[in-house]
């Protein structure tokens, strides 16, 4: 077998199977054959992740982590699923039942439908839309409201609280989030994901033009990355859900299988946002150097992937909880600005000849300002109890 | 009238008729956003996809985010107990009815036809050339309005001064 037809070994399958449907039931056959291996595939990566994490942060805090159930405890996910399944499902009396319901499939719907614009390999992508990234980022804003139903209909006053943080937070981090993915788009001139990766995997001297390798792409990947740790309400952004502080915030008032449902959606959003950054900054499906490309191309994406997971795990383990009011001073005073930086870098970028001057002044006008800003928000800062001027 | 049209368009007025006749607010704000998904999606099914991808950015994302946040702010109890009509339900009728026949003489008698030409394929490079170009002045227009918006969440968001 060449690597080609490995590398293809998942298209030619597909088309393989389509011969064999009569030509009426074409279009639902080819819609269920891209589909149903995102839906395997995704659910099983949460479940194994759900079970690295453990055992990671475990061994970060020096002790074991689920050791019981399977060899070296990776079997945990199997018994997580049969007791979520089996709990029974409380309603509180006062809550709103129909949203109560909603919310949980929405947030799970969101993020599924996030997946159809990732190309997970050459030629492997559900559907390639014209405007694919404003698409993602459409579908990612679903998951807001859905946050919100959750803690409205649960009638509870830490619900309320932590639904109205998660949603002050993820709107809040949504502007840098879209920012810095445009100096992608600024670069490739298109909005297609597919062209985006294509645009990326071409070598020269052996390395692949990934946007990484560019100052105002390094630092829209690094912004980019804080801001979708932020917006799936992720340590160290995860007072929302602070375990400490007010118990798990907008699913408290969830049990069993919607509980679940709550992390499945979670997980799946971080999935989706990482599988963005690979496919914007990390050039999706390509290897890093020309040298490496008889690798499978959908290998190297769940490497890229895995990657993006261990460091999720690895700063989870590391930092500690951001107050709210640190969170959002570092949305709009130190993330904000900065991305609005980094689209000016990008044109400078474009409109210099190549050279070592441009790598120079693109990566003064990106490290210059971020010394500065990050100075401001590291003052001493009074607190006390807002009074407004003109509100009260 | 294909069936997907009349789909989206009956699940588009049946979220703009909750939106209308629901009892609490925040339902009635969630059946609204069921109509603008309706509309998105009417977009979708015309071809038109930054209009359709945009309206769900917006308007679900940020429209209906502000409208639940407003009255979760403003609230002071539980759903009043109302009666399910108001006391003059007959005027209402008939205004509704007037302005029903005017838009519908307007639409009817402007001799719009299927067109005869296929719809372009207009790319989002085209939109942003044209935003550039022969739109430049709208957008600009657009963005003294947003900045006039910022300053105003931010006049009301100030803190009090120290007076000394």
């Amino acid at each position: 077998m060449s690597a080609q037809t490995v590398d293809q070994i998942f298209v030619l399958i597909k088309a393989w199977l389509m011969g064999h449907v009569p030509i009426a039931f074409q279009p639902i056959a080819s819609a269920i054959l891209s589909v149903a291996p995102v839906l395997v595939v995704f659910p099983l990566l949460f479940a194994i992740t759900t079970v690295l994490e453990r055992k990671g942060l475990g061994r970060m805090q020096n002790r074991y982590g689920p050791n019981r159930v399977g060899p070296y405890g990776f079997l945990q996910p199997m018994a997580d699923g049969i007791k979520s399944l089996t709990k029974e499902d409380i309603i509180p009396r006062s809550a709103d039942a129909v949203v109560h319901f909603l919310a949980p499939l929405l947030l799970v719907l969101a993020s599924f439908l996030a997946y159809a614009v990732l190309p997970i390999g050459r030629n492997m992508v559900i559907t390639d839309l014209n405007a694919g990234v404003l698409f993602f980022f459409a579908i990612g804003s679903m998951v807001e409201l859905a946050v919100f139903m959750a803690g409205w209909s649960s009638r509870s006053k830490y619900s309320l609280l932590g639904a109205m943080r998660a949603v002050a937070q993820m709107i809040s981090y949504e502007i840098p989030l879209v920012l810095s993915a445009i100096v992608v788009i600024m670069a490739t001139g298109t909005l297609s994901t597919v062209a985006i990766v294509d645009k990326q995997a071409v070598y020269t001297h052996g390395v692949a033009h990934w946007f990484l390798f560019t100052p105002w792409g390094f630092v829209g990947f690094i912004l980019f990355m804080i801001a979708a740790t932020a917006e799936s309400n992720r340590s160290p952004f995860d007072l929302p859900e602070g375990e400490s502080e007010i118990i798990a915030g907008y699913y408290i008032e969830y049990s069993g299988f919607k509980f679940a449902l709550f992390f499945l959606g979670e997980y799946l959003g971080m999935f989706a946002t990482s599988g963005l950054a690979i496919t914007l900054f990390l050039g999706g499906w390509s290897a890093p150097v020309s040298f490496l490309t008889w690798i499978p191309s959908y290998i190297w994406f769940f490497l890229k992937l895995l990657v993006f997971i261990f460091v999720f795990i690895w700063v989870r383990g590391t930092f500690p909880r951001l107050r709210m009011d640190q969170l959002m001073g570092l949305a709009w005073k130190f993330m904000l600005p900065m991305t609005l930086l980094n689209v000016f870098d990008v044109g400078i970028w474009h409109l210099m000849p190549h050279g070592i001057l441009r790598w120079i002044v693109c990566t003064a006008v990106l490290i210059l300002p971020a010394m500065l800003l990050s100075r401001t928000l590291n003052r001493k800062q009074k607190l006390q109890t807002r009074t407004y001027r003109y509100a009260d | 009238m294909t069936v997907t049209f009349l789909i989206l368009a009956a699940l588009t007025i049946i979220g703009a008729s909750a939106a209308m006749g629901l009892r609490n607010l925040i339902h009635c704000v969630l059946a609204l956003t069921l109509g603008f998904v309706g509309l998105a999606m009417l977009y979708l099914e015309l071809g038109a996809q930054f209009v359709g991808f945009t309206q769900i950015l917006v308007y679900v994302g940020a429209v209906a985010i502000l409208s639940v946040f407003a009255i979760m702010m403003t609230r002071s109890a539980g759903p009043h107990a109302e009666p399910a009509l108001s006391a003059s339900w007959i005027i209402g009728l008939v205004v509704a009815g007037a302005t029903f026949a005017v838009l519908a003489w307007a639409i009817l008698s402007s001799g719009i036809t299927a067109p005869a030409t296929e719809a372009p394929d207009v790319s989002v490079k085209q939109i942003g050339d044209a935003l550039m170009h022969s739109y430049a002045v709208p957008l600009e227009i657009m963005g003294l309005l947003l900045t006039a918006a910022l300053i105003g969440a931010v006049i009301i968001a100030m803190p009090q001064e120290k007076t000394p």
